[in-house]
């Protein structure tokens, strides 16, 4: 017993020798971003350090609270957020429900529904914004030559028209990432369960509401937590599309976030904005969590 | 309950042909197993009952009904998987009821029948349980439960003890007997467990490269092997074969060794003069080594290795260069190098025609 026990402690601290690297690693490039930028949001300080650094309690924080720019880009981060989230998921589910099909040229379909995803965002964000262009634009140039719109439409220049061109964008890149997590979690169902189904009796729709569905909650959960915080932390989207534009209709926590502190050089009340933007996500990853946990 | 009959049945993808011309009645209430080696056509054959494959040629008729275009939930058939198939997010009794749940049955009805079922197979304590929480065997017996529950015509098993431990296997195997004694529904069963296919069935159908070798009872399979291929693949060692040439004086004589046999008894080589000639290895007497003389079935051997099974031991035996097996008591088996004399019981030998691999008629 004795034996056991020393052998056991001797396991233990082996286990903690190979982990605290790793450990360490992360701390130093995770915890500190987060401690430093609560530690800034807490004071004043300048760029050039020719003051020093004053606690300042959360003079900051209340005067967000007075900001109305921040509530507004606060409520189009989370609009965004709500919107493009669910019409990623149903197309995403769809993409993956035909890619796990057999039919030829599979390869090449799932190749192509990758792509969006593998261009980067500000690339996208330059093609569409070319797509959407008022007077030279692909949209437009469709639309007038089939008499859909008399006048060209003004795609970004427009405060709904331009939140929802974003949408659009992003549920163009991003389905395909959704697809590709579902699509894994459809190739882990195994086939004699929809064997079992057919002999019970099952439709099609039934094989999808009773197998497909359930056994993809978890698949779909991880993509959700994925992608909400992507969302909510978008920034390449509407730095490269609008500029937040038009009267910061786009203006999302991020880009705001990076406005104040790189175009009105404010980092104590940028780095305010950060971390009420980091306690959103975390407590809807925390929430996440939690109702995956409850789940099972 | 019902009859099924497969009138020219066969299966083909692109090109390679899976099942052919497979003609087979299945009596009302029989328990008739396919059994073969992987890839022989046997599950196949039953997914083409059961209606998960199509049928490329031929007719399937289940009571009188050509069944061929009918959906599998119409064809009055119920099919245990190997893997049990059983939705994992679904408890036992959701998992039982489905099938009734889907035919929109009162659902009073369904739990009256689960409950029943339930009952029978032991699963009443485990019916609000999920799959993932019940051991293998009563898994199983929750995938014959909804098997069960849906009061088939026809049961369908897919080699469903073949994840099971040995011990659970032996078990479960009584069950389904004891379960088809009860039930008397008419049942096909897959499995390459040869054990299992002389335990259960009524008849046996031994299928090798898509084709049928032999029909029978597990008694007829055993004693007539109709092939080569039969007598090889049902017993345990599997029989012994030697190529035999027919010399001039009317005896045979090995190929391969020097083994020389007196004239087979009463096979009709039709004039064939090399013949395979088959023995089982509990078929054959081992006697002092100065037996050797007088009687023509008598020959000189060797032990080249004895390995003791526990009621049985097996001996690997050198008879003239013919490496053969033998089975013996497991108390007081010669020792491995010892000389000996084996006697070949010619009443219980099997002679296949080279060519054709087809056993020689008596």
């Amino acid at each position: 017993m004795n034996a056991f026990n020393t052998l056991e402690r001797r396991t233990q601290f082996v286990g903690i020798g190979f982990v605290t690297p790793t450990f360490l690693v992360i701390a130093l490039i995770l915890v500190y971003p987060v401690v430093q930028s609560i530690v800034l949001s807490v004071g004043q300080s300048s760029v050039d350090g020719f003051e020093p650094y004053q606690f300042v309690g959360l003079e900051h924080y209340a005067a967000l609270m007075e900001d109305d720019r921040f509530w507004r880009s606060l409520s189009v981060t989370l609009i965004f957020t709500a919107i493009s989230i669910p019409l990623e998921l149903m197309i995403g589910v769809g993409l993956a429900l035909l890619m796990n099909e057999s039919f030829h040229g599979k390869g090449l379909a799932r190749l192509a529904v990758l792509f969006p995803w593998a261009l980067p965002t500000a690339l996208n964000a330059l093609i569409w914004r070319w797509m959407y262009n008022a007077d030279y634009g692909l949209f437009n140039a469709i639309g007038l030559e089939s008499g859909l719109v008399s006048e060209p439409v003004n795609w970004l220049g427009d405060e709904t028209l331009a939140m929802a061109s974003m949408v659009i964008v992003s549920v163009w890149k991003t389905s395909s990432f959704m697809a590709l997590i579902i699509l894994a979690g459809l190739q882990s169902i195994p086939r004699d369960l929809y064997e079992a189904g057919r002999m019970d009796g099952m439709s099609r729709w039934q094989e999808f509401r009773e197998i497909t569905l359930p056994l993809l909650k978890g698949s779909i959960m991880v993509a959700l937590i994925i992608r909400s915080m992507d969302a909510l932390r978008t920034f390449e989207l509407p730095f490269s599309l609008t500029d937040g534009g038009p009267d910061s209709a786009t203006e999302t926590l991020s880009l705001y976030a990076y406005k104040v502190i790189f175009e009105f050089v404010e980092f104590n009340a940028g780095s305010a904005i950060v971390v009420v933007q980091f306690a959103v996500i975390f407590s809807l990853s925390l929430l996440y969590i939690f109702t995956l946990r409850n789940k099972d | 309950m019902a009859n099924v009959s497969l009138q020219q049945i066969g299966k083909s993808y692109g090109g390679s042909v899976a099942v052919e011309a497979f003609n087979l009645e299945i009596r009302d209430g029989e328990f008739l197993v396919l059994l073969g080696p992987s890839g022989c056509g046997k599950s196949t054959t039953l997914r083409m009952i059961a209606g998960l494959e199509s049928i490329t040629t031929g007719d399937l008729l289940i009571g009188d009904t050509r069944m061929n275009n009918v959906d599998p939930k119409n064809r009055g058939v119920a099919m245990v998987f190997q893997n049990y198939a059983l939705y994992p997010h679904k408890t036992v009794s959701e998992n039982m009821g489905m099938a009734l749940k889907l035919q929109k049955m009162p659902k009073a009805d369904i739990e009256e029948r689960i409950a029943g079922v339930a009952d029978m197979l032991g699963l009443t304590d485990y019916l609000e349980r999920k799959p993932g929480s019940l051991s293998g065997g009563q898994r199983q017996r929750v995938a014959i439960g909804r098997a069960i529950v849906r009061t088939p015509e026809v049961f369908l098993f897919d080699e469903p003890l073949s994840n099971l431990d040995a011990k659970l296997r032996v078990k479960m195997r009584m069950e389904l007997q004891e379960l088809h004694d009860r039930l008397g529904v008419t049942s096909v069963y897959v499995t390459h467990d040869q054990v299992e296919a002389m335990t259960l069935a009524d008849r046996i159908v031994i299928m090798d490269g898509g084709v049928i070798a032999q029909v029978g009872t597990p008694r007829e399979v055993y004693d007539k092997p109709a092939t080569e291929f039969v007598a090889g693949f049902i017993g345990s060692p599997a029989m012994n074969f030697m190529t035999m040439q027919l010399a001039s004086d009317g005896s045979w004589s090995s190929t391969e060794s020097t083994l020389v046999l007196p004239e087979l008894p009463g096979f009709d080589t039709r004039g064939a003069d090399t013949v395979r000639v088959g023995i089982r290895p509990e078929h054959m007497t081992i006697l002092d080594a100065s037996a050797v003389g007088d009687d023509p079935w008598v020959l000189p051997g060797k032990v080249m290795l004895a390995e003791l099974l526990g009621a049985d031991a097996l001996l690997t035996l050198s008879v003239c260069g013919e490496i053969m097996t033998a089975r013996v008591n497991g108390v007081g088996y010669p020792e491995q190098g010892q000389q000996l004399a084996v006697r070949l019981n010619p009443e219980q030998l099997h002679a296949f025609d080279r060519e054709s691999k087809k056993a020689l008629q008596v």
